[in-house]
């Protein structure tokens, strides 16, 4: 057994966190920072946290993830990063020339209380900074919050540093696509462009981590939202922002800053929450929802109602980022599975609330914990057993002692390939989340089913 | 500049010189930049002596450059602590170190069947929030000791520093000791804070310290067995312990503890009572073995498993150690066994990547012994550094007294170690060693990698992304070896590259098996119908025929 030390019986512990379901904020404000075109993120602080946050996301993605690091040595972490970050930029702009050096922090610099932009204008001051080029940052603390934190700041970062409003309304809606793969941020525009409806998204991670191979590497590919377009979100109609934890602050410094009018949605997970998405952009941009759409939506149901029997009643576990627990979990309980333990490394008593809400019509109960940790969600699991386990490539441990089928999701998926290409929000990103539940369940029953009720047909 | 045409990779064909490539590495940073990275790029040659070039290792990272290299906390917990499965790790941090240091290195461990411990499937972290970085964080580690001992009851728990733990001055040596007496058994900290060094070889010598001070020399049983050797610096990444296993166990020779891989706690307290420390990498582990051989009088070689002429190499030299004929024999005769299946398709291998060009930029040992791997099928290693190695492991172990000791270096505690007045028992004679050593047998020594590299390679240490492209775009080898955050940047450039941090999903790659594993992955590799299809049809051949045109 890989995790024969977790006991069946639950003890509450305060100070040990075991088996974490989620991991540090830089790591989401880093991934948010290669949503923009041509920019190098990097990370002031030791250099460990650079390399740490690199790997894993390299490790998720497959693709090359480049970032930069002040290398603070104990001399730095005594008398300030200030010397440091000043050679970074100037070695930065020299070496690699990006647009824009987007500047996380870590606990080793908040801790010792380093002033990024006072850094910033020193550097411009010394001439570091050549024109047209930006240096933007953002405070992220690694004791506060979780990757989304570090993702959700990052993005309000772009809002702060380049949304600019010029008085004249544009035809366009800002979206805000939330922590979610490159493969689901190239989905929510096609259907934004599909509903004819034109839109800012940011950040976009789309062709920058899921980049074809061509045999020619570039460090700043085609994708990513442009420093122009950031600018030009201060002017446009309304921002849907998609998640509330990784998208509300970007979308509410919108219209605190620019008077652009907000709505703050699920991330459009299921049909129910794309419904929503949908919907909102339908009304926003006062057009009409073209048939392909309608015939996508359809195409998700039939699914349901071809393969109700194998959905009804199966209880799953889940694990992960918040605002993807609570779209994946209306959605499972939209198609009569039952979500019966859920954790998410995120404090809120909102969430937890949230899933009680969603899940109350569940005809079983429902253990619900945040902030909470996968040994927990293990325990939970000996103590009432599940038949699918939704979450990432760290569950597989329990999957596997405990004998359960796994559908990855999530963040990080370290040991299969897909996310990055395949989405899961929209219509069409449910029915891969649907195809992927019915494998997993399929071939289960396929494995265990006695000879004499072994099925062709399912 | 001449760069290597797409037909010809083989620099006789097309000589490049290495002194144009350095200029070319330097030609675009600032002057400053420049000036310091030109000590750490070096065009190797050996003088008559033998001597090779001085080379800038073990300096501070230019910030902004794009390093690999990792942190202090990396090396102690993650390198060395990481593969030892019985101890319970806790990271005292927020809760990203301990994250992603979690299962993430390949190390493979055994444990024993059903309830044998094993922890490394476990991350454990404190977790620090903002009010513990404000009021300390002494009180939540104390309870979190408290409830891993009373979950797991384990024979150790250590606890591992983050960067703000060493800010805000927590005292984690006093909270360990706290706790150890209070629950009665190992408890000891690291403080490996991340910003400590200048890259994770600080780590390392940390956390030898802390093995040292805390585990080794704790229990004196004395194992049966006739040949007794430790083996430091050795991972297990992907099983390379498990051949090494199979081929000393085959040997006659008993392994009293590996430092790290498949490691068990037991085996660390128990170490001193071997007769011969083995050190594998050089970098991370050699501390241990000089600080053993000072209390105890264990003498240290510096071995290699990879390569199968080098894992020849090195049974022959324990064998050699011992002085018994039983034991040469018995080498010989494992030797003989196992060479024909490594030379059967060495051969065959070797036929089809004889003369292409191999680069490595990875760790602290690795590109230096890999090299005999890609040398043994005939290819050729043009240019290798190290990621956060020392001098004397580029130059040899001869420059060592001539080091000079600066401020980042001088921050990691050097253990002060005395002869052991009960337990202190040369394992050779002073007369012994002397006659061993007049007649060629080398203890204590590491020639380095410049040596055994040919005249006219550049050897680059802590090698940027920058430099990593322009060396890439310039010689086209047929194959780049270093680390995850390298991979995929060189295979976009149409270049196959295999990590030697963890193998990819490969391995073993140690030992005669590992060797012949080796010889066929990389074959797979550079000789893969994959990298032909970077183009289209329309893209080769963007003509239009006009015939299917309509009217």
């Amino acid at each position: 057994m890989l995790l024969r030390h977790t006991p069946k019986e639950i003890n509450p512990r305060k100070a040990l966190t075991i088996n974490p379901a989620k991991t540090c904020q830089p790591i989401g404000a880093m991934y948010a920072a290669l949503g923009i075109h041509s920019c190098l993120p990097h990370s002031h602080g030791s250099q460990g946290c650079c390399a740490y946050h690199r790997s894993t996301l390299t490790r998720h993605y497959k693709e090359p993830v480049m970032a930069a690091t002040s290398s603070f040595t104990e001399g730095a972490s005594v008398f300030g990063g200030q010397a440091n970050l000043v050679q970074a930029i100037d070695n930065i702009f020299t070496i690699y020339d990006p647009d824009v050096i987007a500047v996380h922090t870590t606990c080793l610099s908040e801790t010792i209380g380093d002033d990024i932009p006072q850094i910033a204008r020193k550097a411009e001051a010394d001439g570091k900074i050549p024109s047209g080029k930006f240096v933007i940052h953002v405070n992220t603390p690694s004791y506060v919050g979780t990757h989304v934190t570090g993702f959700a700041n990052m993005t309000k970062a772009m809002v702060d540093y380049f949304a600019k409003s010029t008085g004249t309304r544009a035809n366009r809606i800002n979206i805000i696509p939330g922590y979610v793969e490159p493969s689901d941020m190239e989905e929510i525009k096609r259907i934004a462009e599909m509903m004819g409806v034109p839109i800012v998204l940011f950040p976009d991670t789309s062709n920058v981590l899921n980049r074809p191979q061509t045999g020619k590497y570039e460090m700043f590919p085609k994708g990513g939202v442009t420093v122009e377009a950031l600018m030009s979100t201060g002017d446009s109609m309304a921002t849907i922002g998609l998640g509330r934890m990784a998208s509300s602050p970007a979308a509410r410094a919108l219209d605190t800053k620019c008077k652009v009018p907000c709505e703050i949605l699920d991330l459009p997970i299921g049909f129910k929450a794309t419904d929503r998405f949908v919907d909102t952009l339908r009304k926003t941009a006062a057009i009409n929802v073209p048939d392909a759409l309608n015939e996508e939506r359809g195409r998700l149901l039939d699914i349901v109602t071809d393969m109700h029997q194998y959905f009804y009643g199966r209880k799953v576990a889940l694990a992960g980022d918040a605002d993807q627990l609570i779209a994946l979990t209306e959605f499972l309980v939209s198609i009569d599975m039952w979500p019966v333990h859920i954790v998410t490394g995120t404090a809120g008593k909102d969430f937890e609330a949230r899933i009680r809400e969603i899940t109350r019509n569940v005809p079983h109960p429902v253990n619900v914990s945040a902030p909470a940790d996968m040994f927990l969600l293990h325990q939970w699991i000996k103590n009432e057993p599940v038949d699918l386990l939704i979450g990432n490539t760290y569950l597989k441990y329990i999957a596997r002692d405990e004998d359960i089928p796994l559908v990855r999701f999530g963040f990080p998926i370290l040991d299969r390939v897909g996310h990055s290409y395949f989405p899961t929000v929209g219509y069409r990103g449910g029915m891969r989340l649907l195809e992927k539940i019915l494998d997993a369940l399929m071939d289960r029953q396929d494995r265990d089913a006695p000879e004499e009720s072994f099925e062709l047909v399912m | 500049m001449k760069v290597v045409s797409k037909e010809t990779i083989s620099p006789e064909v097309e000589p490049i010189d290495p002194a144009a490539v350095k200029q070319e590495l330097l030609r675009k940073v600032p002057t400053k930049v420049a000036r310091k990275r030109a000590k750490q790029i070096v065009i190797n040659s050996l003088a008559e002596n033998q001597d090779v070039p001085e080379i800038g290792a073990n300096t501070r990272t230019i910030p902004g450059i794009i390093t690999q290299r990792g942190c202090t906390y990396a090396g102690c917990k993650g390198v060395v602590l990481g593969p030892t499965r019985d101890i319970v790790n806790i990271t005292h941090g927020p809760i990203g170190c301990g994250f992603y240091s979690w299962l993430t290195r390949r190390n493979q461990t055994r444990a024993q069947e059903p309830a044998g411990e094993n922890f490394m499937t476990y991350c454990f972290s404190t977790d620090m929030q903002e009010e513990d970085i404000v009021f300390g964080g002494e009180k939540k580690l104390r309870a979190a000791i408290q409830e891993a001992y009373d979950l797991f009851k384990p024979k150790a728990i250590s606890v591992f520093s983050t960067c703000p733990v060493g800010l805000i001055g927590d005292d984690v040596h006093s909270v360990t000791r706290e706790m150890k007496e209070q629950l009665g058994i190992n408890v000891f900290a690291f403080s490996c804070e991340g910003y400590k060094g200048v890259s994770q070889s600080a780590g390392h010598h940390i956390a030898n310290n802390g093995l040292f001070t805390h585990i080794v020399g704790l229990d004196d049983t004395v194992q049966e067995g006739k040949y007794k050797i430790n083996l430091l610096g050795e991972y297990n990444i992907g099983g390379d312990a498990f051949e090494i296993d199979r081929i000393l166990k085959d040997c006659g020779i008993t392994l009293v503890a590996t430092f790290s891989g498949n490691s068990s706690y037991d085996q660390f307290a128990n170490s001193h009572t071997a007769d011969l420390n083995t050190i594998m990498c050089h970098r991370s582990i050699n501390y241990v073995a000089e600080m053993m051989e000072t209390k105890f009088g264990i003498p240290w070689i510096k071995i290699n498993f990879i390569g199968a002429e080098a894992s020849a190499k090195t049974l022959r030299k324990i064998a050699n150690y011992f002085e018994d004929p039983e034991l040469i024999e018995r080498v010989e005769e494992v030797i003989a066994r196992e060479m024909p299946e490594v030379i059967k398709v060495r051969d065959e291998i070797r036929a089809r990547c004889q003369g292409k060009l191999a680069m490595l930029f990875v760790g602290g040992s690795r590109a230096h012994h890999y090299q005999e791997l890609f040398a043994e099928i005939g290819m050729k290693t043009i240019s290798a550094g190290y990621e956060f190695a020392h001098r004397d492991d580029y130059e040899g172990r001869h420059v060592l007294p001539n080091l000079k000791v600066d401020a980042d270096s001088r921050n990691i505690e050097e253990l002060e170690v005395h002869p052991d007045p009960e337990r202190y028992r040369p394992r050779k004679s002073a007369e012994d060693l002397a006659r061993m050593q007049e007649n060629g047998f080398r203890f204590k020594d590491y020639d380095g990698m410049m040596r055994e590299m040919a005249a006219g390679t550049l050897v680059i240490d802590d090698i940027s992304q920058y430099e990593t492209e322009r060396l890439l775009e310039i010689y086209k080898p047929a194959i780049f070896c270093a680390g995850i955050k390298e991979k995929f940047a060189v295979q976009k450039s149409g270049i196959p590259m295999k990590q030697l941090h963890s193998y990819d999903s490969g391995g073993p790659y140690a030992g005669f098996k590992g060797a012949i594993n080796f010889y066929r992955e990389i074959d797979r590799m550079v000789n893969s119908q994959i990298w032909t299809y970077l183009k289209a049809p329309w893209q080769e051949n963007p003509e239009l025929a006009a015939k299917y045109a309509c009217d």
